[in-house]
């Protein structure tokens, strides 16, 4: 018996599972993998969205696990994103920080106005250099940071349910053993 | 008939026109704006991935494009200006890959293709040729190839 007329068959199956792999399993080539995992939350100190008078800075988190989510009133997905942010706050598991991208002050409060504020604190990014310093390539993504300040995850796009009970929340049990 | 395409022609292109936005302005100094457009070059937009930093349209690339000439201004060289940009968006925002060991299927996969290739067809060749195993005519059949040979080409029957 020979098998050599399987030869091309067998080629054409791994092609196509390989394909079909990642049309199906939802691997998407726009996220990139982040330089940052594990790699300590840049510094940076921007001043309060609500009272502009004051700074933030990630240093004042140190010894807590939280969130840091990107957002900007111009994004779409963001608005999308917003009332599982609110669901997440009210369940009052990890505090939610905010870095508002690119936005104008006024607008980004009126979304909050409007949608209710999920977040503890929002920092002002007018010029966008601190997101480009956490490697941002789109809003909303979402760090987990530790208490040491180390970036454990990093989600590109709508944090979900699903996303906080599979990915994160298993981190953070991790972290507050 | 013509009009009506040449109409349909230029309202292909009035969309574009109206988007068209206006330049950004560039910094006054021609040489660094040259060594910005060479660097982003080499680097991937992130937002639309298949463009360079140098051609893309995206806030991001601009904003990316911005922060490139302000440490040129500031005196950083390329080699320190890549690294500072690696160190945020991970290799990917390179457009010449590195050879490191992430890389190594795809610098020699190639390669290794070419060589598995080689490797079939000796293999293939010797395989046919130990097939083929010539055998000497006999005496008899010699004979009549050479009368076969002999007989001008049409002359021959059955």
């Amino acid at each position: 018996m020979n098998m050599r007329f399987a030869i091309p068959l067998i080629i054409f199956l791994v092609i196509a599972g390989f394909l079909a792999s990642r049309l199906r399993g939802g691997y998407d080539p726009h996220i990139i993998p982040s330089a940052l995992i594990n790699k300590p939350a840049p510094e940076f100190q921007l001043q309060e969205l609500r009272n502009p008078t004051q700074t933030f800075s990630p240093k004042q988190m140190r010894g807590k696990v939280w969130l840091l989510n990107v957002w900007a009133s111009w994004c779409v997905g963001c608005r999308e994103e917003h009332p599982f942010l609110i669901e997440l706050s009210k369940s009052g598991g990890i505090p939610l920080y905010g870095l508002n991208w690119k936005d104008k002050r006024e607008d980004a409060l009126a979304v909050l106005e409007q949608m209710g504020d999920p977040y503890v604190l929002n920092v002002s990014d007018f010029d966008g250099r601190v997101a480009i310093d956490y490697g941002i390539t789109g809003a909303p993504e979402t760090y987990l940071i530790d208490q040491n300040g180390i970036i454990r995850y990093k989600e590109v796009g709508q944090l979900t349910p699903e996303i906080m009970e599979k990915k994160i929340l298993p981190i953070v049990m991790g972290l507050n053993k | 008939m013509k009009r009506i395409g040449l109409l349909l022609f230029i309202f292909c292109f009035l969309p574009c026109l109206a988007l068209a936005k206006e330049a950004k302005p560039l910094s006054n100094d021609p040489e660094l704006e040259k060594r910005l457009m060479a660097l982003s070059e080499q680097l991937r937009c992130l937002v639309c991935q298949n463009e360079t930093l140098a051609g893309s349209q995206a806030d991001l690339a601009e904003d990316l494009r911005g922060l490139i000439r302000e440490q040129m201004k500031a005196g950083k060289s390329d080699k320190e200006i890549v690294a500072y940009l690696t160190d945020r968006y991970g290799k990917f925002i390179l457009y010449n890959p590195p050879v490191d060991p992430t890389t190594y299927l795809l610098w020699f996969g190639p390669f290794v293709f070419l060589l598995a290739g080689l490797v079939f067809l000796f293999r293939y060749l010797k395989q046919r040729r130990e097939l083929i195993t010539e055998e000497p005519l006999s005496a008899a059949e010699r004979r009549r190839a050479e009368t076969l040979l002999k007989t001008a080409p049409g002359k021959e029957t059955a």
